[in-house]
């Protein structure tokens, strides 16, 4: 499918996880998709990066659930900074195991995991609905209760794909891609290209298969479709131009790079390079 | 741990009990001036520099850690931890700062993506040096926000895994501008947890706090904050007034021991020889 395809499913009010890490391997195709459809209200469950910065700056966010927003080498992304100092949407703020945690009761349909993070911290202050559970164990130990990060749906980026929906990553890192398609009703993967399912064994190991079929709803092939962020092996992040994101104000740079579609977006970053 | 050949002097008036990252006196009798005693270490070497006795003292930190994972956030921390790795902590492991884990030599020994290296933490065979924009007398540390949570006057990068890396692992923190904004009475955001909030949390532990001024840990009354060295060149003084509460201050503090010559080398010529150092710490 396209991208567009792929967002003419979501609906305003969604809880929408998005995959990748920071600034790196981020569904950014997808997510500029996003920004050309009207859904908005959503709930936003990721690690955040660009992804985070460019939603909040276009207030497509009612509530954001995150342990953090960076862009790496710029430690602070200044769009989601200045959303968060303008009160512009709700924040759920969980340390980055409880995240995973969350995501990973969600795979297991189980409606909480125990987790040794959070308690002593202000996770606690403003989360007032996170309980904890007490081991019933000789050790006796209290934990977080970190409830399940269920998703309406799940946007992740891969390498490769086949058109049934193995997905495969080839850098060193497959992040929580997987678990995130597996906390999702609905998940859609964009690649670098799609191949024959024989293809993706043919040079790289079985390992390297992070998504499976059953866990993904729709492949929509986009090269580059990580750009900005880091694609590793197949490119790196384009730190030029996430100074240039960081650095100009969100409706120049929107009117500059996103008021077209994927193709006038490829082209506006070309003619800078 | 047996005390390594140190080419520095101790101030007399600081010379406290030696430990290992404190000069101690039998070291060399020299003045209180900074500058004078540095260059004994090596003919013809530049004296050392600020950046460098705070490199020694993160690697400090990591002396007789054994086998567990450092990991180092800031540039001084990750030149410090390579130098224990060099030096004196072979057994250490470092990443790439991604997802591999690396020899001194960048050959890749291991994999580490975050799911296992999140793995590693609650399994507790790791020691972070973090970051804090706020830490107070008892550790409690603030990398989230400033401010007002529900709307702050600052948003900075969240809790990451401060969190969960206090309550499993042994936790230090480095600071390359000690001033009372980041050494406050209270934390606007508890992200890393303190001596005071950690309740009886089984792997709670705090290490050390290293600065561009000093060296402190957490031994003072109720676990709190405590001077442990100076710097060369640094008083007792320039450390209350950068501190923003009643700090524990023992009769004699040492100073922050020497590079050795070795240590120097490495810094110099090995593990930094861009001196990208001075960049966090401009002295």
């Amino acid at each position: 499918m396209t991208a567009e395809e792929a967002v003419s499913r979501l609906e305003s009010g969604m809880t929408l996880g998005i995959g990748g890490w920071g600034s790196r391997r981020k569904p950014m195709a997808l997510v500029r998709a996003l920004l050309r459809s009207d859904v908005g209200d959503l709930t936003v469950v990721s690690y955040g990066g660009p992804d985070v910065g460019m939603l909040a700056a276009a207030g497509r966010i009612r509530r954001l659930v995150t342990a953090f927003v960076t862009l790496d080498s710029i430690p602070l992304e200044p769009h989601y900074r200045a959303a968060r100092e303008r009160g512009a949407f709700e924040l759920t703020e969980v340390d980055e195991a409880m995240f995973m945690w969350g995501l990973r009761a969600a795979a297991h349909r189980m409606p909480f995991l125990p987790v040794r993070a959070g308690l002593g911290s202000d996770v606690m202050r403003v989360n007032p609905g996170l309980r904890t559970v007490t081991s019933p164990y000789e050790d006796g130990e209290t934990f977080v209760a970190m409830p399940a990060l269920r998703l309406d749906a799940a946007l992740v980026h891969v390498n490769r794909a086949d058109r049934l929906g193995n997905g495969q990553y080839l850098g060193p890192d497959p992040y929580f891609d997987d678990l995130f398609c597996e906390a999702a009703d609905a998940a859609y993967v964009s690649c670098e290209r799609v191949v024959d399912t024989a293809e993706l064994t043919k040079e790289a190991a079985p390992q390297s298969l992070l998504l499976k079929r059953h866990t993904v709803t729709g492949v929509v092939e986009a090269p580059n479709g990580a750009h900005f962020t880091s694609c590793a092996p197949d490119y790196g992040r384009d730190e030029a131009f996430q100074k240039r994101y960081a650095t100009t104000a969100w409706p120049q740079f929107a009117a500059r790079y996103l008021a077209g579609d994927e193709r006038a977006y490829r082209s506006a970053v070309g003619e800078e390079t | 741990m047996k005390e390594r050949e140190r080419t520095g002097r101790g101030s007399e008036e600081r010379g406290g009990p030696a430990e290992a990252w404190a000069g101690s006196a039998e070291a060399g009798a020299g003045s209180a001036d900074v500058g004078a005693g540095s260059a004994e270490v090596g003919a013809g070497s530049p004296a050392v520099t600020r950046a460098e006795y705070c490199v020694v003292a993160c690697a400090e930190v990591w002396r007789g850690a054994g086998e567990v994972l450092v990991s180092p956030m800031g540039l001084i921390p990750s030149v410090g931890a390579r130098l224990a790795r060099l030096t004196f902590a072979p057994q250490v492991l470092l990443t790439d700062g991604e997802a591999l884990l690396v020899g001194p030599g960048g050959a890749v020994e291991g994999w580490l993506p975050y799911r296992q290296h999140l793995a590693l933490v609650t399994g507790g065979r790791r020691h972070v040096m973090m970051g804090a924009s706020q830490i107070d007398r008892f550790g409690n540390q603030n990398i989230s926000c400033i401010g007002d949570w529900a709307r702050p006057a600052r948003q900075l990068l969240g809790v990451r895994g401060a969190p969960v890396n206090t309550l499993n692992n042994p936790t230090s923190y480095w600071v390359p501008r000690h001033s009372r904004r980041v050494f406050v009475e209270k934390v606007d955001m508890v992200c890393g947890v303190g001596y005071d909030r950690a309740g009886d949390a089984p792997h709670h532990r705090l290490v050390r706090v290293v600065t561009d001024l000093c060296v402190l840990d957490f031994g003072g009354p109720d676990r709190s904050m405590r001077l442990v060295s100076l710097h060369p060149g640094v008083s007792v003084e320039e450390v209350r007034e950068a501190t923003g509460f009643a700090l524990c201050v023992p009769d004699e503090v040492p100073c922050t021991r020497e590079p050795t010559v070795e240590e120097l080398r490495l810094i110099r010529e090995v593990i930094d020889p861009g001196g990208a150092r001075v960049r966090e710490v401009a002295h």
